[in-house]
């Protein structure tokens, strides 16, 4: 097939795969979060109740999509718009095996950060545009969780970046050939992970949602598929992160025996797991806490473990 | 290429242009976050594609969600969008037009070719200004410029520490 078929090919299937993958994700994450709470789950339509998903988005879609009198029209539209387009732009310099990627971007893992840092403006003007004080609190709580998450989360990558001497995203994975990032990085991996728990708004850090004390949050006002957007995003948000960890720190599609492409979805799915099982396990962290966790110990420990990585690396030469 | 930098400045400009003549405030904010993101695109198309990243990441995704974050806080009404109308009146146009058109004039002439400037300048992304150069540049040539900056950004942050502080 000529280059530019196979262009093609790789636009569509990463449109449709994290597409279809937040799908599947919503009823896996039911049913594992059943699993792990000792009950059944969704089980009900179709075979282990797949077809779950097909009717809740049938719902979604025949829902009145109503808009608050109060809420700001056009910036209400566009809320949930604006999360799906970031996420869905981040996966374009994804790899999912060796050159199977839609742009192999020089600064590729800027790209990403950039793409992760737009987003937070979704929440933000969800919560600010729907006219609700519930929103308006968790749209807040969202712009101040994720700026602050945001900053060592970069520095935390920094650390992978110099080892690698890049940020294409297929150079890094390539650099792991002898040894995953994992064990040097080991630190950096921690903060990475903690970062991306509360890039994605998941517990213990999903104090913008919250639904014990504000409702349901930034999303308090939205019904039908606008809702559903932020679900879909929240979802593929998961993917994103799972599938960074496993390139950055997990070798990404590096593995023996197995075709590439499947190694990196057995190790990026291991990561959803794992998403879902502190989910399962852990509670809400207050807000002062998540804060705190945040710029004094996830902050220090970012710049401590850049700066003996710095050292590290020059006394190699 | 070039019909790429000429589209993302052109929206880059009505962009800018909007974010003055808007009088509700988030929406003003919104227009210079869409400005920010085709300066980036420009910067991109010029061969800098590590200081578009940085554009992106750092104004666009940090500063102005702070603006955000802060008017979002204000709770403007309708008083503060007619007080806003009422600053923008046609009398108020005329001091910023003059030289604003000074400017203008400036540049058109820089662009025909006159001055010794324009024929110096590099062709658009002739040369790829990435990361390291960048980084270069900053801990080196522009050090003092750097150190500066990051001293301003610590009595900022001293005086917001002072500020928030809870009297014993």
């Amino acid at each position: 097939m000529p280059e530019a078929g196979w262009g093609a090919v790789h636009v569509v299937v990463m449109l449709l795969m994290p597409l279809l993958l937040a799908a599947g994700l919503v009823w896996a994450e039911r049913r594992l979060l059943a699993l792990w709470q000792d009950r059944y789950g969704p089980n009900r339509v179709g075979p282990f109740g797949l077809l779950q998903v097909l009717a809740d988005a049938v719902k979604l879609l025949f829902k009145e999509d109503w808009i608050p009198p109060r809420a700001d029209g056009a910036t209400f539209v566009a809320a949930p718009a604006i999360i799906v387009t970031c996420v869905l732009a981040g996966f374009a310099v994804i790899p999912l095996a060796p050159g199977f990627v839609v742009i192999d971007l020089n600064v590729g893992l800027l790209f990403l950060l950039a793409t992760s840092s737009l987003a937070v403006y979704s929440v933000a003007l969800a919560g600010w545009s729907s006219g609700s004080k519930y929103s308006l609190l968790g749209g807040l709580r969202a712009a101040a969780q994720m700026l602050g998450y945001e900053v060592f989360m970069g520095i935390s990558l920094m650390g992978v970046v110099m080892m690698a001497g890049s940020f294409n995203i297929s150079r890094i994975v390539e650099a792991q050939q002898g040894l995953w990032y994992v064990g040097p990085q080991f630190v950096g991996f921690l903060v990475f992970f903690v970062a991306g728990l509360a890039e994605t708004r998941r517990l213990p850090f999903d104090l913008p949602e919250a639904d014990s004390e504000l409702v349901a949050g930034y999303h308090t006002e939205y019904s039908g598929m606008k809702f559903g957007l932020f679900f879909i995003g929240e979802y593929m948000g998961i993917t994103l992160m799972s599938s960074l960890i496993t390139l950055l720190y997990f070798g990404g599609w590096l593995g023996p025996w197995l075709p590439p492409v499947l190694w990196f979805f057995i190790k990026t799915f291991i990561f959803i797991g794992l998403f879902i099982l502190i989910r399962a396990s852990l509670p809400r962290v207050r807000y002062d806490q998540l804060m705190g966790l945040g710029w004094k110990i996830m902050l220090p420990l970012g710049l401590v473990n850049l700066m003996v990585t710095a050292a590290v690396l020059l006394a190699k030469g | 290429m070039n019909v790429a930098f000429y589209i993302a400045g052109g929206v880059a400009v009505v962009s800018t242009f909007m974010v003055i003549t808007r009088a509700h405030a988030i929406h003003a904010l919104l227009y210079l976050v869409v400005s920010f993101l085709s300066l980036a695109l420009v910067f991109y198309v010029l061969g800098a594609p590590f200081v578009a990243a940085l554009q992106v990441i750092i104004y666009a995704g940090a500063i102005m969600v702070l603006f955000l974050f802060a008017v979002m806080l204000l709770n403007l009404g309708r008083e503060a969008r007619a007080q806003e109308r009422e600053w923008l009146r046609l009398r108020a146009w005329i001091g910023p037009s003059i030289l604003a058109a000074v400017l203008l004039a400036e540049l058109v002439y820089l662009a025909a070719g006159g001055g010794a400037g324009a024929a110096g300048l590099p062709a658009p992304a002739s040369i790829i200004v990435g990361p390291k150069e960048v980084g270069a540049s900053l801990f080196g040539t522009y050090l003092l410029g750097v150190e500066l900056a990051s001293i301003l950004l610590l009595a900022g942050l001293v005086g917001a520490h002072r500020l928030t502080r809870e009297e014993e």
